[in-house]
């Protein structure tokens, strides 16, 4: 039996670990449901906006 | 000149006036729980337990205080991207013979239980052929430092230094 297979695109690579990361750190990193769910929220937009905005600039050099 | 803090309004004299009426607790200037915000009676038993449960099995060491969902969203999110991770055809380190291999083994090694049975059973690629296989490793290896900073969390709730 061979193991299952996951093949996701590059940004569903991103959102994957963004998300993941995210909750982690929220819940870690904060104190009260509130601050934790607006942390997770702010890491995952910070990780996610990062990702594209460095992927458009490298597309940009190398054209 | 000798500066005292005796009976001023600071934590360490508010809590130990709570405790023990207006007789202060610590004469001799000693280190208390009740500097570093730590709860009364947060300390006694083997404050370790939830920090050592908690890399040895995502989430465990949140569950053995009780703190359910933060438990199930930490073990939720560590489990899938361990095997996300996995099924993305991701290398497990199992040896340190360069600098690199060095931090990937101690980022896996993290995972705790899950790492030592994904090497029992033979889990994971043992070389990285494809961009999405690469993505897998750093998968892996960020599960298990993920996993060690919900331990250390863990550990803070347990000692009473977070709330």
């Amino acid at each position: 039996m061979s193991n299952p297979v996951f093949q996701p695109s590059h940004f569903t690579a991103v959102v994957l670990f963004a998300l993941f990361a995210s909750i982690v750190f929220g819940i870690t990193q904060r104190e009260t449901p509130r601050r934790m769910v607006r942390y997770g929220i702010y890491c995952f937009v910070l990780f996610v906006g990062s990702a594209i905005a460095i992927s458009w600039l490298m597309f940009l050099i190398a054209r | 000149m000798q500066y005292s803090q005796k009976g001023m309004a600071t934590v360490e004299n508010k809590n130990a006036a709570a405790n023990s009426g207006s007789q202060p607790s610590s004469q001799s200037g000693a280190p208390s729980g009740a500097k570093t915000g730590a709860k009364p009676g947060a300390q006694q038993g083997f404050v370790y337990l939830p920090l050592i449960a908690g890399w040895l099995v995502p989430g465990a060491g949140h569950f053995l205080l009780r703190k359910w969902g933060r438990g199930a969203l930490l073990s939720g999110s560590i489990l899938a991207m361990f095997l996300l991770g996995l099924m993305m055809q991701g290398k497990l380190y199992s040896n340190a013979h360069e600098v690199l291999d060095i931090l990937g083994l101690a980022g896996d090694l993290g995972n705790g239980l899950l790492y030592i049975a994904s090497q029992i059973l033979g889990l994971g690629a043992a070389q990285t052929q494809t961009t999405i296989a690469d993505y897998g490793t750093r998968f892996i290896v960020v599960a298990g430092l993920l996993n060690v900073i919900a331990a250390v969390d863990a550990h803070n709730l347990r000692t009473g230094r977070k709330s």
